[in-house]
This record gives structure tokens, sequence and C-alpha cells, in this order.
């Protein structure tokens, strides 16, 4: 009698985690399939940017249905891209803009979180009380007034005018300050002993022990520079000063004809690669800099 | 340390000198525009001192237009985002295989220039004479009706308007939220798994607590950005906004100040306040329900 029981409950068990097994099954595929159509979302994209700046002109716009595929690759509409519109030029300002902005940018938030974090004088806190408070403001609010300012130096069309407003950001000022005051006080103060000037220390101590956080700074204003758009439009209407995104709503309005979709598309192509590259590089890097002090959407 | 204080200044002297020029002096500067009434740019001449300016862009139906447009893009896309990404995120933190892949491939849209991109979404769901569309076809082989989502109804704009924003914003709060997720203590997993919690419970009473600060901070930001919304929609309706009638309250700062109809920094100033005012006002919102929410 115990022993039927037994085998019984042992069946009803086996039903149970059979039952169980399958249960998750169904989930894990249901999850491996929203999962997966949500990555196709994103990359068909890329993927239909990629496709159409390879097809020929003519066999493109031949496609009263758009193809999945195309046969016969060409590479016409890239050299086009560089030929017909000054792609390069737009490539090339860009680069300038965010290497200066960048560089620029960096010695002064370094110089503010240093004397924020190792130097004592009268009025820091406030100071930084200030700086804090304006992390709250809205760049649509100084927009307006800072290009009243460029206007009037005259300095429309040029990478100063370009550069100038963007070159401090009190968010990553504060960033840094933090991480330098991890740092412990008694390496400065030995420092100071051996007569080591403050320059110096900030140089060959505190830059080097605070590097992760240099790079996401890094990382992060440069995917800001090459996406910028706002200020660069309101501040070049000369092509020669126009950065990518600039340029690529030029080209739509007025570059290659409207119709003229695959050339547009292999401009879009070479615009977005650099970042994806650099993003497949240091994909580590950059997510977890984001995650501590991006904000976008 | 009495020496240091010449020293202390020099170091800070470059942050404040740009942020004083850039940030402290055009946040006075944009009040006094905002009460310089009409002034014009091209003839520096204005009409007096007053709250006009603020009443000529309330009356403006293309301001109207645009907050409208303002309003409707974050009450759709705010919410859906939110959820969406949370759903994403908890499919990827209940899986092992394929995770950082998937992780990777749901961050590309971050680093890619909006307005480049913005162009392969106009391509995909525009129609022309000599092509349906991606999308088209797609609701074609659904046995749909074909439209142009570009330049047809305004449902269909605003729908294009709402995916590509949603688009661009996820891969921010999916990243975020996954690291929420992650951070949660798995010792309180296990005891539920012992008392064997039923999974919607144990999402409902543990997950969802935990995760609710980052929730919030999310939904805040999420606001805040959505109001600000511009260039997403320079990228798939053109820079001529106000024709397409897709403009926005950034959107209408930005063609006051500069542009075929601009050379109105007052009436831009108007405007600016006036959405500071409405992003304030929302954040305040925002935070006082929080804090009544989340308790731990």
């Amino acid at each position: 009698m115990s022993k039927t029981s037994e085998v019984s409950s042992q069946k009803v068990y086996d039903q149970a985690a059979r039952a169980h097994r399958i249960r998750s099954g169904v989930a894990k595929t249901l999850i491996y399939l929203l999962l997966g159509l949500w990555a196709l979302m994103v990359l068909f994209p890329f993927y239909w940017m990629v496709l159409t700046s390879v097809k020929d002109y003519a066999a493109y716009n031949a496609e009263y249905v758009p193809r999945f595929y195309t046969l016969s690759p060409t590479i016409e509409n890239y050299v086009s891209a560089f030929t017909t519109v000054s792609l390069g030029r737009y490539f090339l300002n860009t680069l300038i803009f965010t290497l200066l902005t960048t560089g620029i940018m960096l010695v002064v938030v370094v110089l503010a979180a240093f004397g924020f974090a190792r130097l004592e004088f009268r009025g820091k806190n406030l100071v930084f009380t200030l700086f804090l408070a304006l992390m709250m403001i809205p760049t649509e609010l100084v927009v307006i007034t800072n290009f009243v300012t460029i206007t009037n130096w005259g300095l429309r069309n040029t990478f100063l005018g370009l550069i100038l407003p963007s070159v401090t950001s009190v968010f990553y000022i504060y960033l840094l300050e933090e991480n330098f005051e991890q740092i412990p006080d008694s390496l400065y103060k030995a420092a100071k002993v051996d007569g080591t000037s403050d320059i110096k220390y900030l140089l060959k101590v505190m830059l080097p022990i605070s590097q992760p956080t240099i790079v996401t700074i890094t990382i992060l204003k440069v995917i800001e520079c090459w996406n910028s758009y706002v200020w660069p439009r309101l501040i070049t209407d000369n092509e020669k000063y126009f950065l990518v995104s600039n340029g690529i709503q030029e080209i739509r309005e007025n570059g290659f004809g409207r119709e003229n979709i695959p050339a547009m598309m292999a401009a879009v192509v070479v615009i977005s690669i650099p970042l994806i590259v650099l993003f497949l590089i240091f994909h580590k890097k950059i997510m977890v800099g984001v995650s501590r002090g991006g904000t976008k959407g | 340390m009495k020496q240091n204080n010449l020293k202390g200044w020099l170091y800070l002297l470059p942050a404040i000198a740009f942020l004083g020029l850039f940030m402290v002096y055009p946040l006075v500067d944009v009040l006094v525009y905002s009460f310089e009434e009409g002034y014009n740019f091209a003839s520096q001449t204005d009409m007096g001192t007053g709250l006009y300016n603020y009443s000529y862009v309330l009356h403006d139906p293309y301001f109207m237009q645009a907050v409208k447009n303002t309003f409707i893009l974050v009450i759709i896309t705010v919410p859906l985002s939110t959820g969406f990404a949370l759903v994403i995120s908890l499919a990827l933190s209940s899986i092992k295989k394929l995770r950082d892949a998937f992780q990777t491939i749901y961050f590309l849209p971050y680093v890619t220039n909006t307005l480049a991109v913005g162009l392969v979404f106009m391509v995909l769901f525009k129609r022309t004479d000599y092509t349906e569309g991606m999308v088209n076809l797609l609701i074609n082989w659904f046995g749909g009706e074909s439209v142009d989502f570009i330049d047809g109804p305004y449902w269909a704009k605003m729908f294009v308007m709402c995916f590509y924003t949603i688009w661009v914003v996820l891969p921010f709060k999916i990243l975020i939220l996954t690291s929420a997720l992650a951070s949660v203590n798995p010792d309180y997993y296990k005891v539920a798994q012992v008392d064997a919690t039923p999974r919607w419970r144990v999402f409902t009473r543990i997950t969802l607590p935990m995760i609710s600060p980052m929730l919030f901070y999310l939904i805040i930001t999420g606001f805040i950005g959505a109001f600000k919304a511009y260039s997403d929609e320079v990228a798939l309706f053109g820079t001529n906004l106000n024709a397409a009638g897709m403009n926005t309250i950034v959107g209408y700062v930005y063609d006051m100040l500069y542009g075929d109809s601009g050379g109105y920094p007052s009436y831009a100033a108007a405007a600016a306040l006036i959405l500071f005012a409405i992003v304030l006002t929302i954040t305040v919102i925002n935070l006082l329900v929080s804090n009544r929410r989340v308790k731990i």
C-alpha cells in the first residue's frame, strides 16, 4: 500500500516537474522572441541604409516595391557623396570641432575640479553651490542670448563661435570633483613636502588615478559634439563651416536633388561610421560611462 | 593657507568666465528680452516694456500647434518608452545566453547621429511617386491601405514622430533599468523562492519597489527630454516644421530666433520661458508624486 502511494506520488512529482519545464521553456522562447524582435527593429534601419547606399540610382528608382537585397552593389553613391556635395568638408569640420571642443573642455573642467577638490580658499563652498545650481538651467533658455552675443562679436561662421559656448560643463566638473575627492589627501601633502608644484601633482598623480572618469567624460563629449545640431545651425549659414548634422540636412534639402536617395544614404553611412566604430571598440566603457553620467531621452 | 586664495580662484577662472558669459548673463538677459515688446534684431528697436511678447506668443497659432504637438508627443512617448524599456530590461535580466549581444545591439541608437538616422526613417516611411516605401509594403502585406507617413495625414505624421522618438530614447532607458535590476540584492529573490512566492508578486513586492527610484528618475528625465524635442522632428520632416504642421515648442523658439521667420529674440525668449515654466511645473509634480511613492 505504502509502496504504491510512493510510486504514484513520484509520478505526480515527475509530471509536475515536466509541466514546469515545458512552461518555463515556452516562457524562455517567448522572451527570446521578444528580444529578437526588438533587436531586429533596432538593426533594420541600419541594414536598410547600407543596402540602399549600394543600390544603383536607376535600379533603386525602378523598384516600385522595394527589394530587401541587391545583386549588383555599387560604390558609385559613395563617390558622388564626396564629389557632388562637400561631405568631406563637413566631415573635417566636425572632426576639428569635436577635437577642439573636447580638448578645451577637458582643460577647463580639470582645472576647476582640481580647484574645488584640493585647494582651500575663501568663498569656495559658495561658488560650488552656485555651480551646482547652474546644472538645472536648460540650454534652450540661454541659447537666445548666446546667439546674439556671438553675432555681435562677429563670430558667426567661425570655429571660435561654434566652440566657445560649449567648452564648460558643470556636470562634468561635478563628476570629476567627486572623483578627485576620493584620492587620499596624504598623497597631496607628501607631494607638497617634496616641493612638487600643484600643476605637476595634478598631471602626474591625479589625472592618471582618475583616468576612467576622464575617459567617460571624453567619450560623452565626443558623442555630443559629433551629433550636435542646434547650435551649429544657428551660428553657421556658410556651407564652409557646416558640421555633419547640418551638412546632412543641407544634402537633404538642396544636395543631390530630393530623389537621389541612394546617394543620400551613402552620406548617412559615412557620417554614422566613426561613432559606430568607436562604439564597437569601446562598447563596455561607453555603456558604463553613459549609465554613470549620460542623459538623453 | 591664505596665499592659496588667489591660486584657487585662478584655477576656477576659465570655468567661471565661460559660465558667467554663456550661462549666467544669458539667464538675466533672456528675462530682459522677454519683456522688451516686439524687439527687432535687425533694426534694434522695441516698442516698450510689458507683457506683449507673452500675449503675442500665446495668441500665435503656430505656437499653439507646437504646444499641442509637444504635449501629444510627451503623453504618448514617455509612458510607452518607459514601460517598454522595463519589459525589455526584465526580459534581458531573465536570460544568460546572448545577453551581452542584445544589450550592445539595443544601445546602438544612442551613438548614432539623430539627424542622419532620421533620414533613414523618412525613407522607410515615405511614399513617393516612384515607390510605396518599406513600411507601406508591410502594411499592404497585412492587407492595409498605403499611407504617406511623412506628408500625409496628421495622425500618420504623429505616429512616425512618436515611433522615432521611442526608438531614439529607448537605449538610455534600457541601460539604466538593466543596471538597476542587476543591483537588486539576489537574497530577496532567494527568500521569495523558498516561500514559493508567485512571480507577479515577486515583481510587484520586490523588483518594482527596489527599482522605483531609478524608474522615477527615468520618468522625470523622460518628461524633460520629450518636452525639448526638436532635432528628431527636423530629421523626419525637414527644417520648415511649421509648414509640415509638426513643430515643437523648442522648434518654435529657434524659428523665432533664426531662419525664414527669425529675427525676433524677444518672442523667442517669451516662448522659451513659457516652456521652462511648463517643464518646471511637471518636474515638481513628478517629484511630489515620487516622494510619496518611493519609500524604502
